[in-house]
């Protein structure tokens, strides 16, 4: 039926409510607010509800969409919430932060026409209304298993089955999510103060509201999972002591690749220039948008300069305009094709006055006499022949730089594995990058029953590939741990 | 309730106090150079302290802060037995120590402190550890008994020659390795100008001098870069390569400016901190 329906619906894909650029650039609020109930039955019976799907196929953790489609169009909002949980444990997060048009809907039927069928059924947005609408309704002791399973009842947490996360972002989340909904006793090592990590950390408020992220974390402790926060692994603890004194039978790394990488041009330490990394985690594990009533200080300037063209870049220059900068540019050494940030990021960013300055190479950063940042010097560039990546490599128009003038800059040019836990971790083998070398099935690591996955296994990527990871490893781990039992 | 203030002693009225802290997981792993990153509230800031004692058994560790800043004023305002919301660590490289004969370590200022801990560990192993210990006057001088339990000499310089030598901790040290060629190593930890001097100081006599960085810095764990410093040309993370480096290879110049980046939030932060403090007071 799909493809003689996909000619007769005509209906465009419903639009989400926004807050106007103009004013949610004047505070820290979540931008998309959210379908109500009308929008979303409207949007999910654009759904054809395909014989053989493949949005599914574009999901990293191939969550079962027809299914929870399907129900919320018979009205069944904790019936779709019971299929997501199925295979996403943070589905309040995924309908935020996945690049859902590479994804799902880009995979969608109904995206390959879209003059006539109006275009994708906006996924995301459903799973995020299906998540935030449950979430709404639950009250109360029992609601943290129905929270984390879509299930009445969890079973009664084991103390003598106990596993360590050592990380708390998206892959530990979810190991440790399902892992307390098999009574397996979870505990999570955090280095930071609070539960998260790029989930708090890096992705602003006004993206993915923090209190989504505790809700989840929340219901978590609610089920026995407990987190150790200021606990650094490698400095606090190493892996064989919670395996051999602590005794827990196994153990999950998911401590990200948080190292920032710089770009080694001169200038490059002088006052007014950050890692995104520093200026997002001011702003947002520190709230800095809100001091002095948080202490954590941000730098303010009126002429920022980003440097990237990720989602970290995005998050940056439209942190950098709601922290007051009256000019903030992205500086990208490629053009508007090749940004690897989601289209709805920098289309955002766009209709809220962020610029572009493409085909740019920042090669100094320029001070005053007491180094404080003037300007950044950028290198004019064009496209040539693609490289590994696929992407078309950029090089330099000999002769052709100009100054754009700058008090800050924030460099968004990605991440490379943190050694601290890496290094302490005897006999556990790394990649030649760096990275940790994990079964793509199991994600074991060459330590038996020591786990990995998410950045520090694939370098930075998404939420939902990290969580993917992440379901692998548990599921192993539980087959392990309760045997016959599962 | 965790990280509960076990023992509060003010060593300066109003400027400088010693906190006994219930960190089992810190005092367990903690050497001598290593650092906590602490908060005090709900609210507050991030800040590097550098651990200036540690007891395993107890599971305590014990800081010494200067106050510069709201952080540190709200911190000397609390008592014994209220908690500190979060204390993370241990962090950083630990001070290099090996038997190696005589070590000259220099402390300034609440520096001092943390030179205690790492002079503790060069005398633990053996080393001839000669304590050099500077304050403007006599009352401002930290842990010289301490040190005098330890080390067999303690040596005072202050400004205005109330105690000790009359004048600066780098015209002791001068003198001292004028007059003995076996030094093998100095330590320096204070105030950025004292470390710089001290570096200057021994540069000619070519004897390894080893500093400890203040720099801001935000996670502690080498994920934000906030506390990048130049050492030998090179930008090093004081958090994860340091915070101990070669004093002949640091840019002071650079990690003077950087410590000033947030000069006026600091203030602002302060003056509201003082203010309402003023105004619990009824004043």
């Amino acid at each position: 039926m799909t493809e003689k329906a996909a000619k007769t619906i005509r209906r465009p894909r419903t639009e989400m409510p926004v807050q106007p650029p103009l004013v949610r650039i004047q505070n820290y609020l979540e931008v998309a607010l959210g379908y109500s109930e009308e929008d979303a039955l409207t949007e999910a019976s654009r759904c054809l509800q395909c014989k053989k799907p493949s949005c599914r196929q574009g999901c990293p953790v191939e969550i079962d969409i027809k299914g929870f489609i399907g129900q919320l169009q018979k009205g069944d909002v904790p019936g779709a919430y019971k299929v997501l949980r199925e295979y996403n444990s943070l589905p309040s997060v995924c309908g935020r932060v996945c690049p859902q048009e590479n994804q799902c809907e880009g995979m969608c039927v109904m995206g390959k026409n879209p003059e006539k069928t109006g275009g994708p059924v906006a996924i995301g947005r459903l799973e995020r209304f299906v998540a935030d609408t449950f979430a709404k309704r639950l009250a109360g002791g029992d609601a943290a298993c129905q929270q984390i399973t879509g299930e009445a009842a969890c079973r009664m947490t084991r103390d003598d089955l106990t596993v360590a996360c050592v990380g708390a972002g998206p892959s530990s989340l979810t190991v440790a999510g399902y892992l307390a909904s098999l009574g397996i006793k979870v505990t999570v090592f955090e280095a930071l103060h609070e539960v998260g990590g790029v989930l708090i950390y890096g992705i602003p408020e006004f993206r993915l509201p923090k209190d989504i992220v505790r809700r989840e974390v929340d219901a978590m402790r609610e089920l026995g999972v407990e987190f150790r926060t200021n606990w650094v692994g490698g400095k606090s603890f190493t892996v064989k002591e919670l395996m051999e004194e602590q005794g827990f039978k196994a153990v999950f790394l998911g401590v990200g690749a948080g190292l920032p990488q710089f770009m080694h041009i001169p200038g490059e330490n002088d006052i007014g220039v950050f890692s995104a990394n520093e200026y997002l985690t001011r702003a947002n594990l520190g709230r800095a948008y809100d001091f002095p009533n948080h202490d954590t200080p941000t730098f303010k300037a009126e002429e920022v300069c980003v440097v990237g063209g990720g989602n970290v870049a995005m998050d940056a220059a439209r942190t950098a305009l709601r922290l007051g900068a009256k000019k903030v540019s992205i500086v990208y050494r490629r053009t508007k094709a090749e940004m690897p940030a989601r289209a709805e990021e920098l289309e955002h960013a766009i209709e809220e006055g962020v610029k572009l300055e493409l085909l740019s190479a920042p090669i100094a950063l320029n001070a005053d006499e007491g180094r404080r940042l003037v300007g950044m010097t950028a290198q004019q560039m064009k496209l040539g022949e693609p490289d590994a990546s696929g992407r078309r490599r950029p090089e330099p128009i000999e002769g052709a730089t100009r100054e754009i003038p700058c008090q800050l800059v924030i460099i968004a040019v990605g991440t490379r594995p943190n050694p601290i836990l890496l290094e302490a971790t005897q006999g556990l083998a790394l990649t030649k990058r760096g990275y940790i070398e994990a079964n793509p099935e199991t994600g074991e690591t060459s330590i038996h029953n020591v786990f990995a996955g998410g950045d520090i296994v694939t370098g930075a990527a998404t939420v939902i590939s990290a969580m993917g990871a992440g379901r692998r490893a548990a599921k192993e781990i539980a087959k392990r741990l309760l045997g016959t039992e599962l | 309730m965790k990280y509960r203030i076990l023992k509060k002693t003010v060593l300066i009225p109003g400027q400088t106090s010693l906190l006994v802290i219930d960190a089992p997981h810190v005092a367990k792993k903690a050497k001598p150079g290593n650092f906590v990153i602490l908060r005090t509230s709900e609210k507050g800031e991030r800040i590097p302290l550098t651990i200036a004692d540690c007891d395993p058994e107890a599971g305590t560790i014990t800081i010494v802060f200067l106050v510069v800043g709201k952080t540190t004023a709200e911190m000397n305002t609390f008592e014994e037995g209220q908690s500190l919301h979060d204390v993370c660590g241990p962090l950083g490289r630990p001070t290099h120590i090996e038997k190696q004969g005589t070590v000259i370590c220099v402390g300034g200022g609440t520096g001092v402190a943390a030179m205690h801990h790492i002079a503790k560990g060069h005398a633990a192993i053996g080393n001839h550890v000669v304590a050099i210990v500077g304050a403007r006057n006599k009352d401002l001088l930290l842990f010289c008994n301490e040190l005098g339990s330890f080390c067999p000499e303690v040596l005072i310089a202050t400004d205005d020659g109330s105690m000790g030598h009359h004048g600066f901790v780098t015209d002791v040290l001068k003198e001292r390795l004028e007059q003995d060629k076996d030094v093998s190593e100095v330590v320096a930890v204070g105030p950025v100008p004292m470390m710089e001097a001290v570096s200057k100081v021994t540069k000619p006599f070519g004897v390894k001098t080893t500093v400890s960085l203040n720099a801001i810095m935000v996670d502690g764990i080498g994920m934000c870069g906030a506390c990048r410093c130049t050492v030998g040309g090179e930008t090093k993370f004081a958090c994860v390569d340091g915070p101990e480096f070669d004093g002949h290879k640091v840019d002071f110049g650079e990690l003077r400016l950087r410590l000033g980046q947030f000069r006026d939030q600091e203030k602002q932060s302060m003056e509201l901190f003082q203010h309402k403090c003023h105004c619990a007071e009824g004043k």
